[in-house]
């Protein structure tokens, strides 16, 4: 079973056929999808009617493209701004997590960090609905007490970004702790010794090592944002995020506009991920 | 001085940590505990009892639900766990170089791309006017149109497609680290390919396992798009009846009920999980 142990040509053939028939698994869906958003036809299905751009240009009725479809534009927005804000909180949280845990001994520390783990293994659908449970009734007493609204603890963007920095927090803290274990703390002691405050060592030695990693979390953060689905379901308001919009389109009949976005998210979502990896090999260099 | 200091800076690392957990974990699962045991008896007046409990297990719909969606997800992860071995032995032991990077690669690419993209394009295959269908009468297998969309076999395909990544990347992390001296020896001692399987694998193999089963598992009970685009009207998944109670309903109390369930069952099978494996949450989630 491994290279130096002689094997029957059979077995290994067949070896080989079930590896290749599994990749074939693996890319069938997402490659028709990028197929059908060329199919110059209303439904994203076969006969095959020709080429055409139109799904990405076009703007005559019915062939309006992703470019100018306004709701698809809206919700790549609203997802834009829900990423960068999830990303940002949650890799600065993280970042304070990493600390904490990797450098600090302190009592509860094993509870604390399962405590921290947690989120990994609660259901999206839960972690939503415990939000948007939570948010409204501090709502509620909120504005019996005062007689103001607070918008904000209602279903809505805000909702959105704190459901889905609930669980993303994790990933970072998971991927910041995990450089930060390497760093030679000897560094930050010479640094001291030379005269350096605390938190400048810690500003110009221990984060710029940090920084492929906190870069990494924060494109995955990003990826994870752009295509959670089932914590952002529970807590939309008004304006919907792009999973969300595409959603309801799949849901009344689709059109290949939306094979066209989602060849867009492929491709940036494939560009993404191969940038982190990069992040990562760059890591593993040094 | 030095030490009050650090003792600051301590509070300030714990601060946010506690802030995000008390906030947005803790009192949250609270909160749903405390609805989920409260039961309308009027306009804003409330009881506090088992009653949301009941009507689960008195209405067959609600639990039959909740144990289908318990069983198709154990299958999900036996299924991935027998689909995603073999490729991650083989990318993780018989791949050298540059070709495990890639095939490693071509499998995170789909992990990349959006759930709802990923179903969207299982929709394209299976349905009546779809790729296979069109592709069998195009053959001779079949003479008309046939949907392959909105049955079980279609949602374990989607789930099963979803959630293989992730099945797939700690079994190649954890096969990785086996010294194929390991492997080797056990053959010279006369194992056959089986025995080795058995005994020197599995065992190395089991954090990754067991970190793979439990993501999977609650990613399959948790799911809510794969079943609903691919299984039709008649296929219910319990995060379904979760959403309707909470959206069109308007039951938060009943659905707070359904999501405690949930959460109940999902805790309870991975701490057997990793009771019977003898492993730990830091071990398998925090690698």
């Amino acid at each position: 079973m491994i290279p130096t142990v002689p094997q029957s040509s059979v077995l290994k053939w067949s070896y080989r056929a079930y590896v290749t028939l599994f990749f074939v698994y693996l890319a069938l869906p997402l490659s028709v999808v990028c197929v059908f958003a060329f199919n110059n036809s209303l439904f994203p299905s076969l006969p095959w009617e020709g080429f055409t751009l139109a799904w990405f240009f076009g703007t005559e009725a019915p062939f309006i493209g992703v470019f100018h479809e306004r709701s698809i534009l809206r919700a790549i927005g609203t997802s834009a701004f829900v990423a960068v804000w999830v990303a940002g909180l949650s890799v600065a949280v993280g970042t304070c997590n990493a600390f904490l845990f990797v450098r600090h001994d302190f009592r509860g520390k094993g509870m604390l960090y399962i405590l921290m783990l947690l989120p990994l293994i609660i259901p999206g659908v839960i972690l939503g609905i415990s939000i948007l449970v939570f948010a409204s009734s501090v709502a509620n007493t909120l504005e019996d007490a005062t007689g103001l609204w607070f918008d904000g603890l209602r279903p809505g963007l805000i909702l959105v970004i704190l459901g889905q920095f609930s669980f993303i927090t994790t990933f970072a803290t998971l991927v910041i702790s995990a450089r930060l274990q390497k760093f030679d703390q000897s560094l930050e002691e010479a640094a001291l010794n030379l005269g350096a405050t605390r938190w400048g060592a810690v500003r110009q030695i221990t984060l710029p090592f940090l920084l492929p990693a906190i870069t990494g979390a924060g494109v995955v953060a990003v990826l994870m944002s752009f295509e959670n689905f089932n914590t952002t379901l529970m807590l939309v308001g008004s304006d919907s995020p792009l999973t969300i919009t595409m959603f309801d389109k799949l849901k009344h009949g689709s059109t290949p506009v939306l094979n066209a976005v989602s060849l867009l998210l492929i491709i940036l979502s494939a560009t993404l991920g191969v940038l982190s990896l990069i992040f990562q090999r760059s890591k593993n260099e040094k | 001085m030095r030490s009050d200091q650090s003792k600051l800076g301590f509070y300030l690392l714990l601060s946010p940590l506690l802030l995000w957990l008390v906030t947005l974990i803790i009192l949250p699962h609270m909160g749903l505990f405390a609805v989920s045991i409260s039961e309308k008896v009027g306009v804003r007046e409330y009881e506090t009892g088992f009653g949301n409990y009941a009507v689960f297990f008195n209405e067959p719909l609600y639990w039959r639900t909740f144990a289908r969606t318990a069983i198709m997800s154990i299958m999900t992860t036996v299924l991935t766990l027998l689909l995603g071995f073999p490729i991650a032995y083989y990318i993780a032991k018989l791949m050298r170089g540059r070709a495990k990077t890639t095939l490693f690669l071509m499998c995170l690419i789909p992990f990349w791309v959006s759930e709802l993209v990923r179903t969207f394009g299982w929709m394209i295959l299976l349905r009546e006017t779809g790729v296979l269908s069109n592709f069998l009468q195009f053959i001779g297998v079949i003479d008309g149109p046939v949907e392959f969309l909105y049955n079980d076999a279609a949602i374990m395909v989607g789930l099963v497609y979803t959630s293989i990544l992730f099945m797939i990347v700690p079994l190649v992390t954890t096969l990785d680290s086996l010294d194929d001296s390991l492997i080797e020896a056990g053959y010279d001692l006369g194992g056959s390919g089986f025995s080795i399987l058995r005994e020197i694998v599995i065992p190395h193999a089991m954090p990754g396992i067991v970190s793979g089963c439990i993501v999977v598992f609650m990613l399959s009970l948790g799911n809510y798009l794969t079943p609903i685009l691919l299984g039709g009207k008649d296929s219910l998944w319990f995060t379904g009846l979760i959403y309707t109670q909470f959206i069109t309903r308007f039951n938060w109390e009943l659905g707070s009920a359904f999501g405690f369930l949930l959460l109940a069952l999902s805790s309870t099978i991975v701490f057997l999980g990793l009771k019977l494996s003898r492993q730990s949450l830091t071990n398998t989630m925090g690698r």
